[in-house]
């Protein structure tokens, strides 16, 4: 197909453009450490964009394959490729670090370098999850891309940033560990850590349920599914903006990509077995955090508990097994990322002039900041799945698929419509509309050129993919199927 | 130019319109953003009228125009269904659509958020077309919502009043609870045919009939329309989910007009006709929209005689002709409720945008106890209203009169579960709807002059801090307010014996409406006894409705010109009804406290004690322990080279992991 290394660009070059980062040093040279970066992240952008439009919709097999040896001993090797599946989350993950290096451009004035060499490193390691084909060379991403995360959190946080990166660090730890196991196990049955071998790999059904349950607590905590989620809030409430963007935007995704790659294919009988589980938890994480969110009075923790409910349609609509499900909770993943991110940038720019992520502290910013609450009102709308935005076909779609598994699967996700337009709609009432309800309000300066230039950015994306969601999916649709029929058939009667 | 590019350019006019009186409004000025906006919805009126030649001469159209995405082997497109019924909602949408755009003009000649406010009615044009002329429940949805956004950011519009920012967010929600058994509704349609295109689902509404729901037993196209219609009982307010249009009121005059009263609460109707073929197969489904119908048409007339406030009592108006329409989709009258959803445009608009020049006369002042005797000074807008009212009660000639006639008729002739209830509620409905509205017009337009006082009667509405001065007098409001009252007073007259012949004798709709069987025998008795407007009048001289609305204006007048003092006595008589009634029969208070308190409980109580007490609790404190200790580790590394350590642990995770193995 090519000779061009694709994968490998979009993973190494974010990694070494942050060392170059790191390498400016102090924060005297901050603006060439910015400058770097962006140029970084931009170059990072441009190398996925071949992704897309050399992307063969027609195969479900894995394209721009890369394959050497790593650990020969081990059988361990550097395979990359992506299908259908996973070409949406390089891309998506490309472009938010761009977003998220502008958005940091001013307003971190503290160690510079390093901030942006976290944000670009952590990049890389993520496109390296997304890419991965090798049991271990994944794992190394999925543990590793934790680190900068952590650290983003744990420097530049708030006041109670040690106990939300220490919460969010052990509740992830303990997930990975079982993972690990199951790895391990995989190896020392398949002899192999491809994980393509895996799914080939004939299991019995003891065995799938116990690599199933290993899966799901390493990717449930990601996702994170009820009730592991306790951590998020607390990781949204500390972190700085762009450590939100990038956690709620594609560090959420990683967990939910890991059921499609590992869970569903390896053990797809006791995925099925058990899929009544996770739609229930998921429908939980619909219902109750709808209403949990409905109650926080601190914007970010709002937003979290909705990006909880919302990645619980990701879950549901994996283990609907019915293609609408998949092919809609993979639009979702998208949407939640422009979402997401942009609901976290806006609350960063009220948050940069007012220093407050309390409710009760606003209210009448539309007067002060026009342009700004349009922008919000179109994300808050677009978190609310409103037609014609993002947020719209990814829940439209798996509330389909769930009508069509079980009536009653599909009342309880539908609930969204009515929870989620309560509690964005009623925060961005407290926030934006009303009389200017304090002086801080009334000395509010309307968003700059720069923050203009990022949410229009995101404005486009949540309408392009709201207007015309055909391109998104059209890439999808032989690997999910693929996936389905693998699932389907299941292993259990290729046994001896 | 070819058909297609018209169709096409019938909602993307205003949409353009709307883009560049919002986005460039700063450039563009006032007069320019109204001057687009108002040309973007000329043309797709006209446009409309070139369409509706077009398919008199007997031209249909269905095709998607793109496909909007796939998934799951199911195609979401985005297309045209282009027939009568189809047409008739496009020309009332945008003719009504752009009486509001002129009207605006003078309405909201100094508000500063003029351009805004045209860039939101425009949207709102483009909304509602794409919802009439969708050949597929996408791009139906799609309307559905985009229409309630665009209502929810106008009433929403003065944006510093609480009362309107909590009007706005209520009929949102209200909306979302309808669109939610509205997307279930159609879940359940894409998930037995596997398809959203109208045709193809009609064609296997047969099929549907016989079968069973999975996993609940219920007949399923019975489960499908009332999922359906619950979407429509959101939208076209009926109750219970009424509550939200009242209090839209709070939005500008002329959205009032525009979308809660002539088009956006009318989709509700418009979307039960266009699923005639479903609704016919379902007698359940159409008791139930009967008697939802019928509630709604006496139940909320009976509100609007308590209210004071000018809009409020219009509002309460639409909401009870609402009702009739519904009672009319189920008795299988869809064509007599089209029909009265296009008289009810003209006139409820026109009653509207009149109150709304009364408002402008008065200072926005809309307490009808400070108003009286208004017809000397405001002449136009008298005579306009006299026009809206007497449409309104159903008087014989006047458009509403053929459109509620038929309806009533029609119920007369049905024997549904719950036609006797219906009948019932429609004829003293009537009795009603004459009452409230004359005595509006008593109260605003004779009697005894009360504006210009010193106190004002207020009830609790603190924003109206307006009125005229002592000694001041109303006057006419200009021409760009008048003309739209004239435009919209001539269809009042007379569009009802313009089209009742060929609408409701002459099967104009043809196949876009499906009567099944013995359905809407009443009407079709109805048709055959008088065969004309002339006999349908003479005919109508003699009926029970004639002299119910009759004795509805003469007991208004009794109590409101002759004996103004008697209201009060009636009151005090009737105090346990009154407080009934001024609290709306404590449906407000209901929703307060069980609906929103209820989840904000709830919400509370798995916050604190599920996530809090039971998970933090017992997960994460057991280990808080661990916390302290990885804290007192993590505190070593404050050292200001925290980014270097960590990111030789990562190199070295690799480096290391890679010598040792392969070394080993």
């Amino acid at each position: 197909m090519t000779d061009i290394p694709f994968l490998s660009l979009a993973i190494w070059i974010p990694i070494l453009g942050g060392l170059l980062v790191l390498a400016t040093g102090q924060d005297a040279n901050a603006r060439m450490a910015r400058t770097v970066a962006l140029l970084t992240a931009v170059f990072g952008l441009a190398v996925t964009l071949p992704l897309y439009t050399r992307f063969d919709a027609s195969t479900a097999g894995m394209q721009f394959v890369e394959l050497h040896d790593w650990i020969a001993y081990f059988n361990v090797h550097y395979h990359l490729g992506i299908d259908g599946l996973s070409l949406w989350f390089v891309l998506l993950n490309a472009f938010i670090t761009v977003l998220v290096v502008i958005a940091g451009w001013q307003v971190i004035q503290n160690r510079v370098a390093q901030y942006m060499a976290a944000f670009l490193i952590m990049s890389g390691l993520m496109n390296g999850v997304f890419a991965a084909l090798d049991g271990v060379l994944f794992y190394v991403f999925f543990e590793a891309s934790l680190i900068p995360l952590y650290l983003v959190i744990g420097v530049w946080g708030g006041p109670n940033r040690v106990y939300a990166a220490i919460k969010f660090f052990l509740f992830t730890l303990a997930g990975s560990l079982l993972m690990l196991l199951a790895l391990l196990y995989l190896y020392k049955s398949t002899g192999s850590f491809e994980i393509l071998a895996w799914h080939r790999a004939v299991l019995s059904m003891p065995v799938q349920s116990l690599i199933f349950f290993a899966f799901l607590a390493a990717f449930g905590v990601k996702v994170p599914m009820w009730p592991v989620h306790t951590w998020l809030p607390d990781a949204h409430v500390e972190a700085p903006t762009g450590g939100s963007v990038v956690l709620a935007a594609i560090a959420l995704k990683l967990g939910a990509y890991g059921f499609v790659r590992f869970s569903l294919p390896i053990a797809p009988d006791a995925s099925m077995h058990y899929a009544p589980l996770v739609i229930a938890l998921s429908l939980i994480a619909v219902v109750y955090i709808g209403l949990v969110a409905l109650v926080q009075g601190d914007m970010k923790k709002l937003v979290a508990y909705s990006s909880i409910s919302h990645m619980g349609f990701v879950t549901l609509g994996f283990f609907m097994m019915n293609p609408l499900g998949v092919e809609g909770a993979l639009i979702q993943m998208i949407s939640h990322g422009f979402v997401s991110a942009a609901m976290f940038l806006c609350i960063g720019v009220l948050y940069d002039r007012m220093h407050s992520r309390q409710i009760a502290d606003y209210g009448g910013v539309v007067k002060t900041m026009p342009r700004f609450a349009a922008f919000f009102m179109l994300f808050a709308m677009a978190n609310c799945g409103l037609p014609a935005t993002s947020g719209f076909v990814g829940e439209f779609t798996v509330i389909l698929g769930a009508v069509q598994y079980n009536f009653w699967v599909g009342l309880l996700a539908a609930t969204t419509l009515i929870l989620g337009a309560a509690y964005t709609l009623w925060m961005y009432k407290r926030v934006v509309f009303g009389a200017v309800s304090n002086e801080n309000v009334a000395k509010l300066t309307d968003i700059d050129a720069r923050e203009f230039f990022f949410l229009a950015l995101l404005a486009v994306c949540v309408l392009a993919m709201g207007v015309y969601p055909f391109p998104f999916t059209d890439v999808m649709h032989v690997s999910v199927n693929k996936l389905l029929e693998h699932v389907i058939a299941g292993k259990l009667s290729l046994l001896p | 130019m070819n058909m297609q590019t018209l169709y096409l350019l019938v909602p993307l006019a205003p949409l353009a319109g709307a883009l560049v009186a919002g986005l460039f409004g700063k450039t563009t000025g006032r007069t320019g953003a109204h001057l687009v906006a108002i040309a973007g919805v000329l043309v797709a009126f006209l446009a409309s009228l070139a369409i509706f030649q077009d398919v008199q001469a007997g031209h249909t159209f269905n095709a998607a125009v793109y496909t909007w995405m796939q998934a799951g082997g199911v195609n979401f497109e985005i297309g045209f269904l282009i027939d009568k019924l189809t047409v008739l909602m496009m020309l009332v949408v945008t003719f009504v659509s752009l009486m509001v755009h002129i009207y605006t003009i003078g309405y909201m000649s100094d508000d500063p958020g003029y351009q805004r406010f045209f860039s939101y009615i425009s949207l709102f044009t483009f909304s509602m077309l794409m919802l009439v002329m969708s050949n597929n429940f996408l791009q139906l949805f799609f309307g559905w919502e985009a229409v309630g956004l665009v209502s929810y950011l106008l009433i929403g519009f003065w944006y510093e009043r609480p009362t309107a920012i909590h009007a706005n967010l209520k009929a949102f929600l209200v909306n979302r609870v309808g669109d939610f058994g509205f997307l279930l509704g159609i879940g359940l349609i894409a998930a037995t045919t596997g398809s959203l295109d109208y045709q193809t689902v009609f064609g296997q509404a047969s099929q549907l009939a016989g079968q069973e729901m999975a996993f609940t037993g219920w007949p399923l196209l019975t489960a499908i329309c009332i999922c359906l219609f619950i979407g429509a009982m959101g939208k076209s307010a009926q109750v219970p989910l009424h509550v939200w249009l009242p209090d839209s009121m709070e939005g500008p005059t002329p959205i009032s007009a525009l979308i809660h009263a002539a088009t956006m609460v009318t989709a509700g109707i418009f979307m039960v006709a266009r699923m005639s073929p479903l609704f016919e197969l379902s007698e359940t489904a159409l008791s139930f929209v009967l008697v939802i119908g019928a509630t709604t048409a006496l139940f909320m007339g009976f509100l609007g005689i308590v209210q004071n406030d000018i809009k409020r009592v219009v509002a309460y108006s639409t909401l009870s002709q609402l009702g009739y329409m519904t009672v009319a989709l189920g008795v299988s009258a869809y064509s007599a409720a089209v029909f009265h959803l296009m008289t009810h445009a003209f006139f409820k608009a026109l009653l509207f945008l009149a109150a709304g020049s009364v408002i402008i006369g008065l200072r926005h002042d809309q307490d009808m106890r400070n108003m009286g005797g208004l017809w000397k000074y405001m002449k136009i807008t008298w005579i306009t209203s006299l026009i809206g009212s007497l449409a309104l009660i159903g008087t014989p000639f006047f458009s509403g009169f053929y459109s509620k006639d038929s309806i009533i008729e029609a119920v007369g002739g049905s024997s549904l579960p719950g036609s006797g209830y219906a009948l019932f509620c429609v004829l003293a409905g009537v009795f009603v709807t004459a009452f409230y509205s004359f005595r509006m017009y008593f109260l605003v337009f004779h009697g005894k002059e009360r504006f210009g006082q010193e106190v004002h009667g207020h009830d609790g509405h603190g924003d109206h801090h307006h009125g005229l001065a002592p000694g001041q007098k109303p006057c006419e409001s200009p021409l760009v307010v008048t003309l739209p009252l004239i435009l919209l007073a001539i269809p009042s007259l007379l569009i009802g014996f313009f089209t009742l012949e060929p609408l409701l004798h002459g099967d104009w709709f043809g196949n876009a409406i499906i009567v099944g069987g013995n359905h809407a025998a009443g009407l079709k008795e109805m048709l055959e006894s008088s065969r004309d407007w002339v006999q349908m009048t003479l005919h109508g001289l003699s009926g029970a409705p004639f002299w119910l609305a009759l004795a509805g204006v003469v007991f208004a007048w009794v109590f409101y010109i002759l004996k103004p003092s008697l209201p009060g006595v009636v009151r005090g008589k009737l105090a346990v009804l009154n407080t009934v009634l001024e609290n709306k029969y404590y449906f407000d208070r209901f929703n307060e406290i069980v609906f929103a308190g209820g989840a904000r409980l709830l919400g509370n109580g798995l916050w604190k004690q599920g996530d809090q007490k039971l998970i933090d609790g017992i997960g994460v404190t057991g280990s808080s322990r661990l916390v302290t200790l990885a804290a007192r580790v993590l505190s070593l590394f404050q050292t200001g080279h925290l980014y270097q350590y960590a990111f030789t642990m990562i190199v070295g995770v690799f480096v290391l992991i890679t010598f040792w193995i392969t070394l080993g």
